[in-house]
């Protein structure tokens, strides 16, 4: 009893400075500094200049007014801008909920072969984009494709199209193939969510006769919510920098006629320049800055607005 | 794939060795080629050079090519940084103008051999009032169609040479179904302006006539001549494969040389190629004449030149060397051992390859012109030769008619191109 008399600062001052603590963590964050941080405060200020006359001048907001205010930047931006959106709601609407009735089937106590399952539909997503990206634009096609061929064995190759060729279905159709790679992850999210719930759980709630579907959205649905909104904050934050996929199968130029165009191709294109034109890195660095203001919003409104209603159970 | 390996090895070996061996030597003046060709460096170094060192003892030169991707932001930054090589490959307009305006490149008028070379030639050389010129034409590529020979015996067409005559034969061969008539996609978007667009193009707006009319602001894109191209190019959609909104370049390419197809519509790059894949006979004809009796205008792309470095140590050398470049003797060793790439130079040169023979046999007949976006023009954002591109691809594919095709092109540069005063 009589060491809680002894005065706290002196236990506190006596206390030797944790330096192994910012040893520790120097060079993580002098390697993030160096690789992110740095480049995103450089793009940021590059997006407030522009080149006149071979000098780089400041030129506040201007760059902004352009891409939102010139008729032909804006047009190109709202574009690619309503894609992206799209791109991201397929993604949304087809891969997140396939993701979790995989999980779901996947957690059945009374499926076989479940590991070769996970396997392969997890497989697609330790692939690389570039082979993803010719796989498909093989499959699909109208020349040498299985997608034809296949179609023409059960009868239906009149529902074949030139998919990726045509403005009204290339959207539609990449956003499916990347679904098909990406959806190993919400998948194996889930699974590992479904797994966590306690038996006991599960079994009072067999004991009062919720078995079966309304087990899976009474009892486990609402339990795997926050790994479903984790899903969608990461599923929204790729597709908004996606571009390695439409990269492959379209080309930097997003084809047919910008039909497929996203953020992050208009942004190469910008950035970069594109055949003989020439890239402008201050209207590109304006254009990133806009996609990570897009990003950061969609985070905040998840983090703030979302999150915080999830109810969470502690078992 | 193997031989790239061990072009780019060979490359790094000789890179390696010069940089080692030139203090070795240093009576001898080491000359060094910056290029994006690296598909070329074994004739560099087996036929280029050797015949040049021959005549000029004491010079030694290195051909040190880099990925044509990463040639345009490592030479400017070679440049800027004080170490590019001596020779310079320049790619045609601003990208070399740029490098000129900087005083890196230096003016090339006054070099024995440039009366070689015509004013289309040098075009994309030189300043926009066209008085300097900073870098020597090495070479074009000639715009046309490639046909398979066989075929057309087969079905008993013979060479079209007007339009009706090309769409009769595209008929034709449709009507048989042996074959696909033109093996062309839509889905790279270039093929359909480069190929179709500006290959039979200048047939409409006159060659140089219309390009500089068209730069001088006298024309516009909605004018008939630059819009009735786009409708003729809708027009070839029925007789191209199925599937061909999808259809990409290499799909073209192999398509044709697999025999599916019957006519290519090419430029002239491809035939070295197709030589080494093709078992079938190839023959090929100019972009036809819409009525019997009218001039005929090729676009015959100046696509490569070589300039010296402003800030080469060895001045005399290196303009030396540019004037072999620029002299008959060049222009017939790099035609032949690149069948495809034409000399630009005027001074007559005998080709070995008939189809390349075919093709350069044109500018005899026929007027010669430049793509028509590619000067001055594709200078502004939004960038015309893009935008060729995308309405090219459109009209074929149905999506835009040819009016709003010329429409949204003079639009797109008229927000940024002011034609000088007239």
């Amino acid at each position: 009893m009589t060491t809680l008399d002894t005065p706290e600062p002196d236990i506190v001052a006596k206390r030797p400075v944790r330096w192994h603590i910012a040893v520790f963590l120097l060079p993580a964050v002098l390697v993030y500094t160096a690789v992110m941080i740095i480049p995103l405060f450089d793009t940021l200020r590059l997006s407030l200049f522009r080149v006149v006359d071979g000098q780089s001048v400041f030129v506040g907001l201007d760059n902004f007014r352009t891409v939102f205010g010139d008729p032909l930047w804006s047009a190109s931006f709202w574009n690619a801008l309503r894609n992206n959106i799209l791109f991201f709601l397929i993604h949304m609407v087809v891969q997140n909920p396939i993701g979790i009735a995989l999980a779901a089937l996947l957690s059945l106590p009374v499926l076989r072969f479940r590991g070769f399952y996970r396997t392969a539909i997890f497989l697609p997503t330790i692939l690389s984009f570039v082979i993803v990206g010719f796989v498909w634009k093989l499959i699909l096609s109208p020349i040498w494709g299985v997608a034809p061929f296949l179609l023409d064995i059960v009868g239906m190759k009149a529902f074949f199209a030139p998919w990726l060729g045509r403005p009204g279905s290339a959207l539609i159709t990449v956003s499916l193939v990347s679904v098909w790679q990406n959806i190993g992850i919400p998948m194996m999210l889930i699974y590992a969510a479904l797994l966590s719930i306690p038996d006991e759980v599960l079994e009072a709630a067999e004991c009062d006769g919720v078995t079966g579907w309304s087990q899976f959205f009474k009892i486990k649905l609402p339990l795997i919510l926050p790994t479903i909104g984790i899903v969608s904050i990461l599923t929204f934050v790729g597709n908004f920098n996606a571009f390695d996929l439409i990269y492959t199968m379209q080309g930097a130029i997003a084809g047919p006629n910008y039909s497929t165009d996203i953020l992050g191709t208009l942004l190469y294109r910008t950035f970069f320049g594109f055949q003989l034109q020439l890239g402008d890195p201050n209207m590109g660095a304006a254009i990133a800055t806009a996609m990570f203001f897009i990003i950061l919003a969609g985070v905040c409104l998840y983090l703030f607005v979302i999150q915080r209603r999830i109810r969470r159970y502690q078992f | 794939m193997n031989t790239t390996m061990k072009r780019m090895m060979l490359a790094t070996a000789v890179a390696a060795l010069s940089a080692g061996a030139a203090p070795a030597f240093a009576e001898d003046v080491t000359l060094t080629v910056e290029s994006w060709r690296n598909d070329d460096l074994s004739i560099w170094q087996e036929k280029l050079i050797p015949a040049f060192e021959a005549k000029n003892p004491g010079i030694k030169v290195v051909f040190s090519p880099l990925a044509p991707t990463e040639y345009n932001a490592a030479i400017n930054a070679k440049l800027d940084a004080g170490s590019a090589g001596d020779l310079i490959t320049c790619r045609p307009f601003d990208l070399s103008l740029a490098m000129y305006q900087k005083g890196q490149l230096t003016a090339v008028d006054a070099l024995a051999g440039m009366e070689n070379f015509s004013p289309v030639a040098k075009s994309a050389w030189q300043t926009d009032d066209g008085k300097t010129t900073f870098c020597v034409p090495m070479a074009s590529v000639i715009h046309g169609f490639i046909y398979n020979k066989e075929a057309f015996e087969k079905l008993g067409i013979a060479v079209p040479t007007t339009e009706d005559e090309f769409f009769a034969a595209l008929e034709k061969i449709k009507a048989d179904g042996t074959y696909v008539p033109l093996a062309m996609g839509s889905k790279d978007q270039w093929e359909a302006s480069t190929m179709g667009y500006q290959n039979i193009g200048p047939n409409y707006w006159k060659g140089e006539e219309g390009r500089l009319a068209l730069i001088a602001g006298k024309q516009k894109l909605t004018d008939p001549e630059w819009v009735e191209p786009f409708a003729t190019l809708a027009k070839w959609a029925p007789y191209m494969g199925d599937g061909f909104e999808a259809q990409t370049y290499p799909d073209s390419q192999n398509l044709f040389t697999l025999g599916r197809a019957a006519i290519y519509p090419a430029g002239s790059w491809e035939i070295a190629p197709f030589r080494a894949q093709a078992t079938f006979e190839m023959g090929a004809f100019p972009p036809p004449v819409r009525k019997a009796g009218d001039e005929c205008f090729i676009s015959d792309h100046t696509d490569i030149g070589l300039g010296a470095n402003a800030k080469s140590k060895h001045p005399e050398e290196t303009k030396k060397f540019l004037e072999w470049v620029a002299s008959p003797e060049f222009a017939d060793l790099y035609s032949n051992a690149l069948p495809g790439f034409f000399s630009l130079s005027s001074a007559p040169i005998t080709l070995q390859d008939p189809v390349a023979q075919e093709f350069m046999s044109w500018r005899a007949k026929c007027k010669s012109t430049i793509r028509s976006n590619n000067q001055i023009l594709s200078r502004g954002t939004p960038n015309l030769d893009t935008d060729t591109w995308i309405s090219s691809a459109n009209v074929i594919n149905g999506t835009e008619t040819p009016q709003q095709a010329g429409e949204r092109l003079q639009k797109g540069l008229d927000s940024w191109y002011k034609p000088a005063a007239q």
